[in-house]
């Protein structure tokens, strides 16, 4: 395997207003790592998303970016409810989000949209009851 | 054009300006954090009503030239702090979206 840097974060479910912090460095340390404002722009979108789904669904989770010279892999793991249906999920518009994070600007059903949109792979596992893992491959 | 000549000839206020020559090009408006960052490109101006603190994230990651307040609603205190420790220019105007985004059209 190449040589990678991992970065790993724990996503604070309690504390929204901080939700976006993990997103705001890992999109820091890209800059450090001179890549491209195109490439860094993709993966803090995504991570962002991601981010704000397991403070909103799933009380908070980890996440891993695994930095290789040709890609960037996001790794969003969470212990949240799962989903039930993730064909449903993935559709522009669907959300499950409550009434008050739809009041900060949230809960549009463009998240997993967005994080589809901007990255060159995309899967989802999850278990309802369980969590969900969600894996996404930016190409550098 | 830079982002503080923009908010000069539109007439707005700066509430927090940590990059005043970063350049503009093109304009988005949108209040739906989601949407926004689907659809803004890096660079634009961001038009909106939205204030709280991921606002200001969200400006951060789509990586626009600076958000413009409009309906001369208030960034709140944190938002604002966080807003110049991350370099994003914030400026605030009474007028409505449309007027802002008709302005910008006519100067950009």
């Amino acid at each position: 395997m190449a040589d990678c840097v991992r970065l790993r974060y724990v996503i604070d479910g309690e504390n929204f207003t901080s939700a976006g912090e993990a997103s705001v460095k890992v999109k820091r340390s890209l800059r450090q790592m001179g890549f491209s404002p195109e490439v860094i722009r993709k993966v803090s979108v995504a991570m962002y998303e991601g981010e704000i789904n397991m403070v909103i669904h799933a009380r908070g989770g980890v996440a891993t970016v695994d930095v290789y010279e040709d890609r960037i892999v996001i790794v969003l793991e969470d212990e949240g409810p799962g989903i039930p249906d993730i064909p449903l999920a993935m559709q522009a518009g669907y959300s499950t989000a409550p009434d008050n994070i739809r009041s900060l600007g949230f809960g549009a059903g463009m998240g997993l949209p967005n994080m589809k949109k901007y990255t060159d792979d995309m899967k989802i596992e999850s278990v309802v009851g369980k969590g969900t893992t969600i894996t996404m491959t930016v190409n550098v | 054009m830079t982002v503080r000549e923009l908010a000069q000839k539109l007439g707005a206020r700066a509430v927090c300006e940590p990059e005043p020559d970063r350049q503009v090009c093109g304009c988005y408006t949108g209040d739906l954090l989601s949407w926004v960052m689907g659809r803004a490109q890096a660079d634009n101006v961001w038009v909106t009503i939205m204030t709280n603190i991921n606002t200001v994230a969200v400006a951060t990651l789509a990586d626009v030239s600076c958000v413009v307040i409009a309906e001369g609603a208030e960034l709140d205190e944190a938002a604002a702090k966080t807003a110049e420790a991350k370099g994003v220019n914030v400026y605030s105007s009474p007028l409505s979206s449309y007027s802002l985004c008709a302005a910008i059209s006519d100067l950009i």
